[in-house]
């Protein structure tokens, strides 16, 4: 697979979608970012390796500015999405998170209905004109979901009575249903059981084609599986940032060769 | 394994069957048991003091809604009308018929008892006067015999209900030995009888040597009147001071001082709000003395506090994935509010308002402070909003005024009032229980 996947990259040059430069983060005193430079390619998986505690989620969160509603949080440093950077004062969040979607580590449905679930980010971004428009939105995105199939007669049913794998897979459907640019998905699959994580380990690999995910995962394997580019998180350091293939089979640093053959961690 | 477990001197384990219990074990599930047996106790005691509580309102409170009445068969012609109305004393005149008829129709019943119209007054108060102004205001009545209910005095009342007997009684001005025959008479007769006691529940508070004639209907009205200003008040200024507590406010010192305020605020005693009430609203706002808008106002002041901590707690309690996932679609923070932390929270926000309004309606200090007591809800106000400014009073107030009353009559009407006041909080917490049930909701 990774095999495949180099070759593949070697076919389309991409453009860069999301450019960090020398990005701090401080939670009070505490500085928990330091000096990530890291460069998101359009229409690629990338994936956010690293120990517990490294980071990594907390720069995802930086990338739609999901960490603004924590108040001590302190970001510092250039994120340009598009070449704009995101925390300019100008840039309303709202807006953003409407292009950088996000998904979850918990499945978090909305206590509505599935079809309410899917529709509730159009709804509120004026996305639909009417009934059906909305309606067409809400399928398309649940086939984008990969979960169409499995709730076509429910729509009506609660998101929350769903197992745990079609929810995340829901959450997935109501992420891509505002037409994001980015997908932001942190530890998608760390509450799911093997199956539901092939599922939607497969589903990332079709939403690849139309946007630039970033995926955190605790799982060096799911980094392997599904990413094209992998950088590794310790300390609030970005220690390595490459090919994943690259950086499973040849790292160049020696922190990530120990942590990727389980030495710290 | 089976070995391993037989013994093992060397390391000091000793192991021994599962079946028999170690000294420690024992200790501590005889520990358990100890706990146990405290709790059912004081569950016990608790159950206990309810049921006595209960009979004793019930007991005492109950015969409040029997009340002892006297129909008579009345008819006054025109010249009779017009000859009581000639003379100087006119009320009396009108007692006079009144007596007149009463003793014919015992007599058609072949009852016979000596009476006068003073001993009339004793049973029945001023029945001239309540004849007289039935038919000043009906005068298409004349010449038809009329049904008059007439509420007996308290004595009487007490005599069907076993407060006062023949040994117990001293002749006064309120009722003598020799008004017992006369209602034994009159209860052979059929005149004299117990009915339910629509009055007290419908009518207005009476004077203080009138307990037959107090109701607790008014009283009721002003209770609602102060609800409903106190709802319009302190949910929408709670919730939206919870939400912005909890939602959108920086953590500084200055929301911890607000946040320490409000709950201290819920621990001050009602009668300062009630001093307070009395310092702002009429001394300095001068808004109307012992009107439920001022009442409404103060209990506002008091029932903040209990609506913001409890909506402030079940904000607290709505899982923040959802405001994440919220955000996250691209809801600004008050759409995440709106449409999803406050539906979520909407069960335990009414659940807690409805406490704080049944605690609010249960409230006496405060009102007595701001002049809402029993004596002003002597008629129903004049129309919803003179509702909110007229001179009323409240419940509690009621009941705490008969209570301080010296006829043993109005001591009846305190626990009947009681019970009225108890039903009317029941039902508020059966709202609450199924609005709650209703809009549960899980994630």
């Amino acid at each position: 697979m990774n095999d495949m996947t180099r070759v593949e990259r070697a076919v389309d040059s991409k453009d860069i979608k999301i450019n960090a430069k020398k990005v701090q983060v401080y939670y009070g005193a505490t500085h928990a970012i330091k000096d990530v430079d890291v460069e998101i390619e359009d229409k690629t998986v990338t994936a956010f390796i690293g120990p517990s505690g490294c980071g990594k989620s907390t720069f995802l969160r930086c990338l739609n500015r999901m960490n603004d509603t924590i108040d001590i949080c302190r970001v510092e440093g250039d994120i340009l999405l598009d070449g704009e950077d995101i925390y300019d004062k100008r840039v309303d969040p709202v807006q953003l998170r409407a292009k950088v979607g996000m998904v979850f580590q918990k499945p978090n449905p909305f206590p509505k209905s599935i079809y309410d679930n899917v529709a509730y980010g159009p709804r509120i971004h004026g996305l639909a004109r009417n009934k059906s428009e909305l309606d067409e939105i809400v399928e398309k995105s649940l086939r984008r979901g990969a979960i169409w199939d499995e709730v076509k007669d429910r729509l009506d049913a609660p998101g929350t009575g769903l197992s745990g794998g079609q929810q995340q897979r829901l959450c997935i459907a109501r992420a891509v249903a505002t037409e994001p640019e980015v997908l932001l998905m942190d530890e998608p699959c760390s509450a799911l059981d093997p199956i539901a994580t092939a599922q939607v380990e497969e589903l990332i690999d079709e939403l690849r084609s139309r946007y630039s995910v970033v995926i955190v995962t605790h799982s060096m394997q799911q980094a392997a599986r599904v990413s094209q580019k992998t950088a590794f998180f310790h300390l609030g350091n970005l220690v390595e940032f490459g090919e994943t293939g690259q950086i499973f089979t040849n790292p160049v640093d020696p922190r990530t060769e120990s942590y990727i053959t389980g030495r710290i961690g | 394994m089976t070995d391993a477990s037989m013994q093992s001197p060397e390391t000091g384990r000793h192991t021994i069957s599962l079946t028999a219990t170690d000294e420690r074990t024992q200790k501590r599930a005889r520990a358990e048991k100890r706990f146990r047996s405290y709790g059912l106790a004081a569950i016990g005691t608790g159950l206990f003091f309810l049921v006595v509580l209960f009979t004793s309102i019930l007991s005492q409170g109950l015969p409040a809604f029997q009340r002892t009445v006297v129909s008579v068969d009345f008819t006054l012609t025109e010249p009779q009308r017009d000859e009581a109305e000639g003379t100087l004393f006119k009320t009396k005149a009108y007692s006079n018929l009144f007596v007149t008829q009463l003793s014919k129709e015992l007599s058609e019943r072949g009852i016979s008892v000596d009476f006068d119209e003073a001993a009339i007054e004793r049973l029945l108060g001023k029945v001239g006067g309540t004849i007289r102004s039935f038919y000043a205001e009906n005068p298409g009545k004349l010449n038809e015999p009329i049904k008059f209910d007439l509420t007996a005095s308290s004595r009487v009342d007490g005599y069907f209900k076993g407060r006062v007997s023949r040994d117990t009684i001293q002749d006064s001005r309120f009722l003598q030995k020799s008004d017992l025959d006369l209602v034994d008479a009159l209860e052979e007769a059929g005149i004299i009888k117990q009915a339910f006691n629509w009055p007290f529940i419908i009518g207005a508070d009476s004077g203080v040597d009138n307990p037959g004639g107090a109701g607790i209907g008014a009283s009721v009205v002003g209770s609602f009147f102060m609800m409903v200003v106190v709802l319009g008040l302190s949910l929408p200024i709670g919730v939206a001071a919870s939400i912005y507590l909890e939602e959108f406010a920086p953590q500084n010192k200055f929301t911890d001082l607000i946040e320490v305020n409000i709950s201290n605020l819920a621990a001050v005693p009602s009668i300062v709000f009630g001093i307070l009430g009395l310092a702002v609203f009429i001394q300095f706002m001068h808004l109307p003395q012992s009107a439920p808008l001022v009442g409404g106002l103060v209990l506002t002041l008091m029932t903040l506090p209990t609506i913001i901590i409890s909506t402030r707690a079940s904000l607290k309690a709505v899982p923040p994935s959802i405001r994440d996932a919220a955000l996250g679609v691209g809801a600004s923070k008050m759409q995440a509010v709106f449409h999803h932390v406050l539906p979520l929270a909407a069960p335990g926000i009414l659940t807690g308002t409805i406490i704080g309004l049944a605690q609010a309606l249960g409230e006496t200090a405060p009102l007595l402070l701001i002049g809402m007591v029993g004596f002003v809800a002597r008629g129903y106000p004049d129309g919803f909003l003179a509702g909110f400014t007229e001179p009323n009073s409240a419940m509690p107030a009621q009941i705490y005024t008969w209570a301080a009353r010296a006829d043993v009559g109005f001591y009846e009407k305190a626990w009947g009032g009681i019970i009225i006041l108890l039903m009317f909080l029941l039902t508020m917490n059966i709202i609450a229980i199924i609005l709650r049930r209703r809009f549960e909701r899980r994630w």
